[in-house]
C-alpha cells in the first residue's frame, strides 16, 4: 500500500445514516473503497447501502473487524465519536467535522494518550477533506477523479487547494501514491511531521508535496524533520501570503499569532531546510515535475 | 467572538476574581450619575470598543470631578477610537464602563492562551505587567512565568501557588493571588474562552488583588453550547460588510482592495488571494462559498462581495469536488442578471460537472470572462480591473 488506506483496509462510516454520511459512502463504494458497515446509535441490527449498521463502533469491530474509521458525525458530537474509535481498537480515525470546539481538541488528545504506542488510534483531521490512495480506497469526501495512480505523496490543510495540487501534477502525467488532509484546525490529530514520516518511510512514494498555510508552528516543526531526518525530496507551499496578521482567515486554524506563523516566514523557514519552494498555487505542476525529473 | 472589558470583568467576578466597582453608561447624564452611585473623588470614564491599547487613542481618562467626568463622556461617545489593534477605520464607541479609580502599588501581567504547540492550556504570567505581553518578551523575557494545565485534571491550586510566590507577592496577599489565577482558569475551561488576559492585575496601595483591566475571547466552535455568551455579541464593533456576510451563513472577511472574490475551500481563497496580488492587485475580501454551494448561495456571495463599495471587479474561483460546476454556474448567471452587475467579472471553474458548467457560461450570452487556471484567472481580472479604470480616467 501507500499510506493509510487501500484497497484492503476494512472501513467503517459513523454516521452513515446522515444525509452527507450516506452521500459520501456511497461515493467512497463506488470508487472500490472496502466499507464494511456504519454506525449510528439506535439504528443497530439494521441495513443502510446494503451494509450493517451497529449502535457502537465496538460492536463493529467485533463484527467486521473494522481498522478504520471514517466520521461524519457533526460537531458538537464528533469529539465523543473520535474517543469512541479510540477506545474500541481502531487503527486510523479520518474526522470530516468542521467546528469541533478547540477544548474538546485537546480532550480528544490527551484521551488518545491513555492507549500504548502499539495500540493508539491514528488520527487525521478534523476539519479536513480525507485520505486517498488513488484507485484503490479514499475515506472522506474528495472527488477521486481527480487523481492519477503514482509515486508523488501529498500532505495538506486544505481540501480544495489540494485538488488544486493534484489536478495540476495529473495534467502533467505525475501521479499520487497517497494524498492526506490534516485538516485547517488549531488542534488537529496528524501533524506534517506525522505523516512526512510515513511518506519517508513508504517505499511505494519517492517524493512529497506539502500545502501549508498561516497560523501554527507545525510547518516549522515539518522543516525540521525534513532537514534532520528526510532522505526524499519535498515541495511545500504556503497559503495566505496576503492575510493580514490577527485575521482568522476561513479556517480556526488559519491565524497569525505569533513569530514564525506568518506565510513569508514559513517559506523562509521551509527554504532554510531544503524544501523546494512552490511560488504560486498555479504552479505545483511545474515544480513538482522538476523535482521528481 | 469578542466581548466588552465590563461584560468580561461581570464574568470574571462570578468566578470570584475581584475588579473595581463600575456601571455602565450611554450618556454623559449617565456617566455622571454612575459617580454619585460610586462615591469617592476620583473616577475612571473608560471607552467600550473591541480593541486594547485603548488609552493611547484616548478612549481611558481618569478624572477628579463630576465635569471632568461629562467631558470626557462627551468627547468619547459617538467617537471612532483607532488603535493598532482596529484598522483605520477604527472602532465606535457607543457605551462607556464608569469605574472607582484604583490606587495601584503594582501591575502585573496574568493571560491564560491555548498553546497550539502543546495543545493545552497555559498560563502566562509576569510581574513586568502594564505593557503588552509581546513588549514584555521583548524587553523583559526572564520575568516571563509559564505553567501548563494538564487536560484530565485541569488547573490544580499548587500551579497557581507556584506561579503566586514565582510573582514575587507579599506572603499574605498569595491566597487572593490562587484564587484569581484559579477563577480565570475555570472561567475560560467552563465558558469555551480562546483566551483569558488580565493587563494589568494589579496589587493596590491598600494591598488588595483586583484586574483592572480584561479581555475575553471566546471560541466561535463553542458557542452552540453558550447561548448566554452568544448573546454578549456587540454587531457595532465588527466590519458591516463582514456583519452582512456573517449573517447569511459565509465566512467572509473584509480586507482593503478593489477586486472581489468569491472562491470554496479556505486554503484555496487564500491562494486566490495570494495570486492577485502576485498578479499586481489588491484584494477586496476572502470568501469561503463552502462545500455544495446551490445557486441560491452563489447569487447570496455575490450580494455579500458587492456590498462593498470599493469592489470594483469580481473573481470567481471554483475547484469543485462536492461542489458541482453547473449549479455555480447557474448561480453566477442569476447572480449577474439579477444584480445587473456590471463590473468585470472572470469565472474560473474546474473539478466536478466542468464542462456542463462552462457551456451555461458561454450560452448565457454575458459578458463573463473565463479562465482555465488559477494563474490565468488572476491575470486577467486585475487585467480587465485596470482596463476598465483607465476607461474611466479618459
Amino acid at each position: 500500500m501507500a499510506i493509510l488506506i487501500d484497497s484492503t483496509t476494512r472501513v467503517l462510516v459513523t454516521g452513515i445514516t446522515g444525509r452527507i454520511g450516506s452521500f459520501h459512502a456511497q461515493d467512497m463504494i463506488k470508487h472500490g473503497t472496502n466499507v464494511v458497515g456504519g454506525v449510528t446509535p439506535g439504528k443497530g441490527g439494521t441495513t443502510h447501502l446494503d451494509l450493517p449498521v451497529f449502535n457502537t463502533v465496538k460492536g463493529a469491530v467485533a463484527e467486521t473487524g473494522a481498522d478504520l474509521v471514517v466520521s461524519f458525525v457533526p460537531p458538537p458530537f464528533a469529539a465523543d465519536s473520535i474517543m469512541e474509535a479510540a477506545d474500541a481498537g481502531i487503527k486510523t480515525c479520518v474526522c470530516i467535522a468542521d467546528g469541533i470546539p478547540a477544548q474538546d481538541m485537546i480532550k480528544v488528545k490527551r484521551y488518545m494518550r491513555r492507549y500504548k504506542e502499539d495500540r493508539r488510534m491514528r488520527l487525521i483531521g478534523p476539519n479536513c477533506a480525507g485520505i486517498i490512495t488513488p484507485g484503490q480506497a479514499f475515506a472522506g469526501l474528495m472527488p477521486p477523479h481527480i487523481y492519477k495512480p503514482g509515486r508523488v505523496g501529498i500532505v495538506g490543510r486544505s481540501g480544495t487547494l489540494g485538488y488544486e495540487a493534484a489536478s495540476q501534477m495529473s495534467e502533467r502525467g505525475i501521479g499520487v501514491s497517497s494524498s492526506i488532509g490534516i485538516g485547517g484546525d488549531p488542534i488537529n490529530g496528524s501533524s506534517f511531521k506525522d505523516i512526512l514520516e510515513l511518506f519517508e518511510n513508504d517505499p511505494e512514494t519517492d517524493a512529497v508535496v506539502l500545502v501549508g498555510e498561516i497560523g501554527g508552528p507545525q510547518e516549522a516543526e515539518a522543516a525540521e524533520y525534513i532537514r534532520d531526518h528526510m532522505k526524499k525530496p519535498v515541495a511545500a507551499y504556503i497559503a495566505g501570503l496576503s492575510a493580514p496578521k490577527g485575521r482568522r482567515m476561513g479556517h480556526a486554524g488559519a491565524i497569525v499569532s505569533a513569530f514564525g506563523e506568518s506565510a513569508q516566514e514559513k517559506v523562509d523557514i521551509l527554504k532554510e531546510a531544503g524544501v523546494t519552494i512552490v511560488p504560486t498555487p498555479s504552479s505545483f505542476g511545474e515544480v513538482v515535475e522538476k523535482m521528481v525529473a | 467572538m469578542d466581548i466588552h472589558e465590563y461584560q468580561a470583568k461581570e464574568m470574571l467576578k462570578r468566578f470570584g476574581v475581584s475588579v473595581p466597582r463600575g456601571g455602565i453608561a450611554y450618556s454623559p447624564e449617565q456617566a455622571v450619575y454612575r459617580c454619585s452611585e460610586l462615591s469617592g473623588d476620583k473616577w475612571v470614564v473608560k471607552a467600550q470598543i473591541h480593541s486594547g491599547a485603548r488609552g493611547k487613542a484616548g478612549g481611558v481618562r481618569i478624572c477628579a470631578s463630576e465635569e471632568e467626568v461629562a467631558d470626557a463622556a462627551q468627547w468619547m461617545l459617538g467617537r471612532r477610537l483607532v488603535t493598532h489593534q482596529t484598522g483605520p477605520q477604527g472602532k465606535l464607541v457607543n457605551r462607556l464602563y464608569i469605574e472607582e479609580a484604583t490606587n495601584i502599588a503594582q501591575e502585573i501581567y496574568l493571560g491564560f492562551v491555548m498553546d497550539r504547540k502543546l495543545e493545552r492550556v497555559v498560563v502566562v504570567a509576569s510581574a513586568q505587567g502594564g505593557m503588552e505581553i509581546e513588549e514584555i518578551s521583548a524587553n523583559e523575557p526572564e520575568s516571563i512565568i509559564r505553567s501548563v494545565v494538564d487536560p484530565a485534571v485541569g488547573m490544580q491550586n499548587f500551579q497557581a501557588r507556584e506561579i503566586a510566590f514565582q510573582l514575587g507577592l507579599d506572603p499574605a496577599l498569595i491566597p487572593a493571588a490562587v484564587k484569581t489565577i484559579m477563577g480565570c482558569y475555570n472561567l475560560m475551561n467552563d465558558t469555551d474562552a480562546n483566551m483569558v488576559e488580565i493587563n494589568p492585575l494589579v496589587v493596590t496601595a491598600g494591598n488588595e488583588i483586583v484586574a483592572l483591566d480584561a479581555k475575553l475571547a471566546f471560541d466561535d466552535n463553542a458557542l452552540f453550547r453558550h447561548p448566554d455568551i452568544s448573546e454578549l455579541r456587540d454587531k457595532s464593533q465588527e466590519d458591516p460588510r463582514e456583519t452582512y456576510a456573517g449573517d447569511r451563513g459565509l465566512s467572509y472577511i473584509g480586507l482593503e482592495g478593489k477586486i472581489g472574490c468569491i472562491v470554496n475551500g479556505a486554503g484555496l481563497a487564500m491562494a486566490t488571494l495570494d495570486m492577485i496580488k502576485m498578479s499586481g492587485g489588491e484584494p477586496a475580501n476572502f470568501l469561503d462559498v463552502g462545500g455544495g454551494a446551490s445557486p441560491e448561495r452563489v447569487l447570496m456571495s455575490f450580494k455579500a462581495v458587492l456590498n462593498d463599495k470599493n469592489v470594483e471587479a469580481i473573481l470567481v474561483n471554483i475547484f469543485a469536488g462536492i461542489n458541482r460546476c453547473d449549479w455555480i454556474a447557474e448561480g453566477v448567471i442569476r447572480a449577474v442578471r439579477e444584480l445587473d452587475l456590471k463590473l468585470p467579472l472572470v469565472v474560473r471553474l474546474s473539478g466536478t460537472n466542468v464542462e456542463e458548467g462552462r457551456k451555461l457560461l458561454a450560452e448565457s450570452g454575458l459578458n463573463i470572462t473565463t479562465a482555465s487556471t488559477l494563474a490565468e484567472a488572476a491575470e486577467k481580472v486585475v487585467g480587465e480591473w485596470k482596463a476598465a479604470q483607465m476607461k474611466e480616467a479618459s
